[in-house]
């Protein structure tokens, strides 16, 4: 019972913290890992600026 | 076989549910109806309607394919194009979507009563909204994400490409100057709500700050800190109220506060997007999914009565919040809550990036708008539970039911819906203002209906704290909308010229963005100018204008996926969108002509300019109204001229797909279909370990 609350609590957290892009950084580093290892890896507020710069590059909120 | 007779059996009693809630919303006459019908019937309608007409479309009209790779599994490059599951990708779409409209279209159509813009919200959205932003999400999907303007172009030609992004330029302008509107009204003569919603400016920011110099991309952490911090600006907002000198530094009339929504556009659009748009974006998604979450909460948990009646006389044109026959307004107003032609734009570009399958489609595109068209309907009743006498003193502008309180009064009473001058004293000062009369524009009408909800449920005592919550709340993502609309209008124009003067193109240069900004918000800010010095308010133009565009646009959407489905071969399935086409084009056009040519001034621009000349001419106009007549007569031609550009970019668009549909029917050649060639996924296998 204590486990499985628990690991609902999980989940809804992973959840959220997908939702907002909390976890963002993290799969990053994890897309680079698998994609160009080669590659030097941006530092975490290097790679923030560059994504909310990306982000809000076109239409992304509506009326 | 036992489960199936037990899924007909469900099936049918959400059938016999929602018909009894449908007809009875439509049949009562008299008594007082409960809005946990209102509820039952979007449920059911929804339910049944996502259950067999999206599932038929899905299946066999679109033909959806599980085995089909997405762009996001093809071109996967960790930051747009990313594999996601289908329920985050909902979160995000339905963020995205979900804006101020469908709360303020609802707000305001209630002038007519709640059963026509209720049924419409419901009949559009499953027939029209959820089917637009489901094939043009597919249609997308189908072609590597790619906008609704380069599908136009591609599978149509230039002129629906060219139409395309006008209409969408041109929209956004208009779209923003209604929202300001909206937010100045809220804020007029306002000390608690406009130091609330300025406060907003140095959250976001420090919230910023947070997420970018502090703790790099802790969102989670930063929102949170903004979202203490909102709360407690409400609450400080009512301790400046009560500061003698300091409520005057924040008490003001319309005009200046428009000047500082402009000039704040401006700096916003100037301004690196992780100091103010990224942090308030982030807030007011939270504030918006979280109001949300608690008004439908409060709604099913309270059941308020509905005291507006079914319909009111105003259906015959003469509402005093905005002029004109049920038909088409209703349908124009309504806007976002039934069909809107935005959320192509978002279902085509960003969401296909995410999409892991296309099995997801339906549940995102369709599913996405039919919560969305849910929201308009809690609006719905939140104008509505209001006595209908306090809906129309909040709502009328002092131009239509007479400058005094007392005045005031005695119209709206004299309409048949009685209020007094006590009981809308009472309210105001319930609700912490110094008055509620005449405050257009939907905010303060749908802030006093949240706060008699959210009173009811959680406590009489909160009322002026929930009524500047829900002022908050709405203020925060209009100018969310506001930073971000201005932003893409930039950036399109920085498109524009850059074919003709290259350094004009480069987005970063810095010239380039001042000069460009500077356009944009001159454009919007011209029209929210001319809406606050209206003596009718402003709204009553404005709004119907933005409804105009915005269905234009959807129009524009159903063209180009209805020119894909003729082209694929499927022209007897066709009328999915065909029929909801024709519809728009019917009511938009109709509306146009009717703002062209109506010799009612309310309604008829033209009308509006000529009568507002002659009587200039003939020096009946009281000094300060002459004073801005010039101006008012200007824009109104103006207006007019818009409205008649805009019909004419849909007529171009709808005879071009008609042209290019009976080509391809006879045999001729035309654009061949953009579709990318099919690749197996392989994330199947690896999606069901997962």
């Amino acid at each position: 019972m204590g486990t499985r609350l628990n690991n609902l609590l999980r989940n809804l957290w992973r959840i959220v913290r997908r939702l907002s892009g909390d976890d963002g950084y993290e799969r990053y580093l994890a897309h680079h890992a698998a994609a160009h290892p080669d590659q030097p890896v941006l530092s975490r507020r290097a790679w923030f600026a560059q994504q909310q710069q990306r982000k809000w590059s076109g239409v992304k909120r509506c009326c | 076989m036992k489960t199936n007779f037990f899924s007909l059996l469900t099936w049918l009693g959400v059938a016999v549910l929602g018909a009894a809630a449908v007809g009875g919303i439509a049949l009562n006459r008299g008594e007082s109806i409960n809005a946990i019908w209102f509820v039952t019937a979007a449920l059911c309608v929804y339910a049944i309607a996502y259950r067999f007409y999206a599932a038929w479309i899905a299946a066999t009209v679109l033909s959806i394919d599980a085995t089909r790779a997405t762009p996001a599994e093809r071109l996967n490059n960790g930051h747009d194009f990313v594999p996601t599951n289908r329920w985050i990708v909902f979160g995000h779409h339905f963020a995205a979507i979900a804006g101020p409209g469908p709360l303020i279209g609802p707000t305001l159509a209630a002038q007519f009563g709640y059963l026509p813009g209720t049924l419409w919200i419901l009949i559009g959205a499953v027939l029209g909204g959820c089917v637009q932003d489901m094939v043009t999400l597919f249609f997308s999907t189908r072609r590597d994400g790619r906008s609704l303007g380069q599908m136009a172009r591609d599978e149509l030609g230039n002129i629906g490409g060219i139409a395309a992004l006008i209409a969408t330029f041109l929209i956004m302008i208009i779209l923003i100057a209604v929202l300001g509107l909206v937010v100045v009204n809220a804020m007029k003569h306002s000390p608690w709500a406009t130091s609330t919603v300025a406060a907003t400016i140095p959250i976001a920011m420090l919230v910023g700050l947070y997420m970018y110099k502090l703790r790099p991309g802790r969102v989670l952490e930063g929102s949170a800190l903004g979202l203490i911090l909102l709360l407690l600006a409400v609450a400080g907002g009512g301790w400046v109220d009560q500061q003698a000198g300091l409520r005057e530094l924040f008490n003001h009339p319309g005009l200046p506060l428009a000047f500082g929504v402009i000039i704040y556009g401006f700096a916003a659009a100037i301004l690196p997007v992780w100091l103010l748009l990224a942090p308030r974006d982030y807030l007011s998604t939270f504030m918006k999914l979280g109001t949300i979450i608690l008004l439908a909460l409060a709604i099913v948990w309270l059941r308020p009565d509905i005291k507006m009646p079914a319909l009111t006389q105003f259906i015959d044109g003469t509402g005093p919040i905005f002029g004109g026959k049920l038909f088409p307004f209703v349908f124009i107003t309504i806007a976002c809550g039934a069909i809107s032609g935005f959320h192509s734009l978002i279902a085509s570009g960003t969401t296909p990036k995410l999409l892991t399958n296309e099995r997801d489609i339906r549940m995102i595109g369709y599913g996405g708008m039919a919560l969305e068209s849910m929201v308009a309907v809690m609006a719905m009743i939140a104008a509505t539970v209001l006595d209908p006498g306090v809906y129309f003193a909040i709502n009328s502008p002092a131009g239509m039911v007479g400058k005094t309180a007392v005045e005031a009064v005695a119209t709206i009473s004299g309409w048949g819906f009685p209020v007094t001058v006590e009981q809308m004293s009472l309210l105001a000062q319930q609700m912490g203002e110094a008055t509620l009369f005449a405050r257009t524009g939907g905010a303060p009408s749908l802030a006093v209906g949240m706060a008699s909800i959210f009173g009811s449920a959680f406590g009489d005592h909160l009322l002026a704290l929930w009524y500047h919550f829900a002022i908050m709340f709405e203020a925060l993502f209009i100018l969310t909308t506001l930073d971000a609309g201005t932003r893409v209008g930039r950036f399109m124009l920085q498109d524009l010229l850059g074919n003709v003067w290259k350094p004009m193109g480069q987005t970063s240069w810095y010239p380039s963005v001042l000069f460009t900004s500077a356009v944009v918000v001159a454009a919007w800010g011209y029209f929210l100018y001319i809406g606050v010095i209206d003596p009718n308010g402003g709204v009553n133009i404005l709004w119907p204008l933005f409804g105009i565009a915005n269905q234009i646009l959807a129009a524009i959407a159903l063209c180009v996926a209805t020119g894909i489905l003729v082209k694929s071969g499927k022209l007897k399935y066709a009328w999915i969108t065909a029929l909801p086409l024709t519809w728009l084009v019917i009511i938009t056009s109709t509306a146009t002509w009717e703002k062209l040519t109506s010799s009612d001034p309310r309604v008829g621009f033209l009308a509006a300019a000529n009568s507002l000349s002659d009587k200039l001419a003939a020096g009946v106009l009281p000094p300060e109204k002459a004073a801005v007549a010039p101006q008012l007569i200007f824009n109104q031609q103006l207006d007019a001229v818009l409205a008649l550009f805009f019909a004419v970019l849909l007529w171009l668009i709808v005879l071009d797909m008609l042209r290019v549909c009976s080509r391809h029917l006879s045999g001729k050649q035309v654009p061949p279909l953009s579709e990318v060639p099919h690749y197996p996924t392989r994330l199947e296998e690896a999606w069901e370990r997962d």
